[in-house]
């Protein structure tokens, strides 16, 4: 996995409040065997005026001039700015996937659902969590005729707006593996012996669950 | 000794490690596999050079994808075929046990899982899949992954995991005949919220819960995840035990003793504290109907659609406006004055041998509508349909204008060719009412299977307390 390091990006923001997975990758793109090639459909029913299906041309399709990542101002954003419980619904890492995939590195919101927010840590993605007042702030401020860029550290945790210096809480772990685009599998496996004796005690104890 | 919670004692039980911060190494027990989550999981470990740890600790069904009629001439849709034969492959050269198309055995993943006793009360399962939150009707600490954990089951037989927070919603009083597990599930969602459970997990308890069947057990914690929770669960009883006998993958006689006996201490101890409680009266609860485009906006049958102007939380007002103009209604509609085009009764959720016996009964002797275009029945699984074809339900629903269905998650997120057109509104015994869930505009409401069965003979909501 790549290593997060600081940047500065732009904020896109996408004033809505349970957004869910369906939403940021609707189901028929989920039929894909591979891992990338979900961001031009990042969003699509929102995107586009028409339906979309694998396989379409996507440039070639009338986007709606009404949705944020049709916004001149927001072109490149790598921030998304989001309101209460993004990511709801399904567990389809795809949604992670297309937000990578477009080039979102971080997201900002008040609230996560669960499976989405660790599902983005396995993906280089950091999403961050702030009161709601920030957000509300943020979102002000995101909507002005000229983009809103944000600095990112994780090291520090810490987003720089302009003179504003905004902390962050992010599990101890989860940063260090982002940090050092760690591999979950890899470190697992450091416990090998461990999952042994686990096993070994529960075969005795529970033998029915390895018949 | 301290009094533990179920939970406390699930996760106890399948700790393998802990790390000083609470990181902990959860053991898997049970990993359920389907078409469309796993084949960047197998695709990771062929690249890894890494095989499953236990390949006995899977077992993987076709079903998001699954066509559910003419299932002779195969999945016309050449990305959907690539997806389900992938899966087959991908099972075949790892040696993980696959119910293929065609396999009386195939259904849903979770119809199946607990239908088979391949989910077992007091294990940790797994699913690339949401609604794994169903098998903690059984006892189980069961929860939804993303590709990259299944992959990590598959390589270590463990997840990294911190422990959640504890909820115990208590259900109390007696709920009214036609008020079922589905009616009881949206009524918690419409007061927690879909946010509600974040960070939690659920234990659903009290005389209500206690009184549900095991299936309808399943309905409730297979929505945990729709008020935010990854896991629900209740505890073990006789019930819980009287169905897992018997079955396929359930323990062989000479250990089921050992097995029940562990069995019955999976319950929370008299005094263990949880984090937060919720309680429910199951007396004061009616038939449930969700009127917007999430599952916590939802209503009684007997209650009109809500106006955001009267709403003061600015987010919410327009998150509600925004519903009811996808959704194509107007505030203050009465439930029961909303008209459908089509019926579907299915999914995860309701697919189970007593869902489809409950909309049958208030099917039988009775016809479709004419102005819905579809309703139809689709089975969870092969052996629930076998099952059902038994008792004469396929007669009851066909005789009255139903199609019979050959079983998969068909319309409830239509990854395969049953989808609501733009516009087509929906009374669906599914889980889920999101903006383009069952295809592009189309419109659901979630509602139990006799609510379901009842909007089908009418045309639109009924209130089925007083059929």
């Amino acid at each position: 996995m790549e290593k997060f390091s600081p940047f500065a990006g732009v904020v896109c923001p996408l004033d809505r409040a349970n957004v869910d997975t369906d939403a940021i990758i609707p189901k028929q793109f989920l039929k894909s065997i591979k891992r990338s090639g979900f961001g031009p459909n990042l969003f699509d029913e929102w995107r586009y005026l028409d339906h979309g299906e694998p396989g379409m041309d996507n440039s070639k399709r009338h986007t709606n001039p009404d949705f944020v990542l049709n916004d001149a101002r927001y072109r490149g954003a790598s921030i998304l700015l989001a309101r209460e419980n993004f990511g709801c619904g399904s567990s389809r890492e795809h949604a992670p996937w297309a937000l990578a995939d477009y080039g979102f590195r971080v997201i900002i919101a008040p609230g996560y659902a669960d499976i989405f927010y660790n599902n983005c840590f396995k993906n280089s993605i950091l999403p961050v969590v702030l009161d709601a007042e920030i957000v509300d702030g943020l979102f002000n401020k995101a909507g002005d005729d000229t983009a809103l860029h944000i600095d990112v550290d994780l090291e520090q945790q810490q987003l720089r707006v302009g003179d504003e210096v905004i902390g962050f809480e992010v599990d101890p772990f989860r940063k260090h593996c982002l940090l050092e685009g760690l591999d979950d599998i890899g470190l697992t496996l450091q416990h090998v012996d461990a999952i042994d004796a686990y096993e070994e005690r529960r075969r005795r104890q529970t033998p029915w669950l390895f018949a | 000794m301290q009094a533990k919670t179920l939970y406390d004692k699930l996760w106890e039980d399948h700790v393998v490690r802990t790390d000083e911060d609470g990181t902990a190494l959860l053991y898997i027990d049970r990993q359920l596999v389907h078409e469309v989550t796993s084949p960047q999981a197998f695709e990771g470990l062929r690249l890894a050079g890494r095989k499953p740890r236990r390949v006995d600790a899977n077992l993987a069904t076709p079903d998001h994808n699954v066509p559910t009629k003419n299932l002779d001439q195969g999945i016309s849709d050449p990305v959907s075929r690539l997806q389900v034969e992938t899966l087959g492959e991908n099972c075949d050269e790892f040696g993980i046990t696959e119910f293929g198309m065609g396999d009386i055995r195939q259904g849903i993943v979770h119809v199946i899982g607990p239908e088979q006793g391949a989910v077992l009360p007091g294990m940790t399962v797994v699913c690339g899949d949401s609604h794994t939150s169903t098998h903690g009707a059984l006892g189980t600490l069961a929860f939804g992954i993303g590709t990259s954990e299944v992959e990590h089951v598959l390589a270590t037989q463990c997840l990294i995991q911190k422990k959640s927070k504890s909820m115990l919603i208590e259900v109390v009083g007696k709920a009214s005949p036609s008020v079922t597990a589905k009616d009881i599930i949206l009524a918690i969602i419409g007061e927690i919220g879909t946010a509600g459970g974040t960070g939690y997990a659920i234990e659903f308890g009290g005389s209500a819960i206690r009184d549900l069947s095991v299936e309808g057990r399943m309905t409730l914690c297979n929505m945990a995840i729709e008020a935010g929770a990854r896991a629900g669960f209740i505890a073990v009883d006789e019930k819980t035990i009287d169905y897992v006998k018997g079955r396929p993958y359930a323990p062989s006689a000479d250990q089921w003793r050992q097995a029940a006996d562990y069995w019955k201490t999976l319950h929370s101890d008299d005094g263990a504290t949880f984090d937060k409680v919720v309680r429910i009266d199951a007396a004061a609860l009616v038939p449930q109907v969700t009127w917007g485009t999430s599952p916590e906006m939802v209503v009684g049958i007997d209650a009109s659609v809500p106006d955001p102007d009267i709403i003061d939380d600015a987010v919410r007002a327009d998150g509600m406006r925004r519903a009811l103009e996808y959704m194509g209604l107007e505030a203050n509609t009465p439930i029961n004055a909303i008209q459908l085009d089509k019926i579907f009764i299915g999914s995860c959720t309701n697919s189970r041998i007593e869902d489809l016996r409950a909309a049958a009964e208030v099917v039988k002797d009775h016809s479709v509508a004419d102005s819905i275009t579809l309703a139809m029945v689709v089975p969870g699984s092969g052996l629930v349909k076998q099952q059902a074809e038994e008792e004469g339900l396929d007669a009851v629903f066909l005789e009255a204008g139903f199609e019979w269905r050959e079983p998969g998650c068909s319309m409830c997120l239509a990854m395969n060719a049953d989808r609501l057109e733009a516009g087509e509104r929906c009374a669906s015994t599914s889980n889920r009412n999101f903006e383009g869930r069952q295809g592009q505009g189309g419109r659901t409401h979630l509602v139990s299977p006799a609510m379901a069965a009842a909007a089908a003979i009418y045309g639109h909501f009924v209130d089925v307390r007083e059929l």
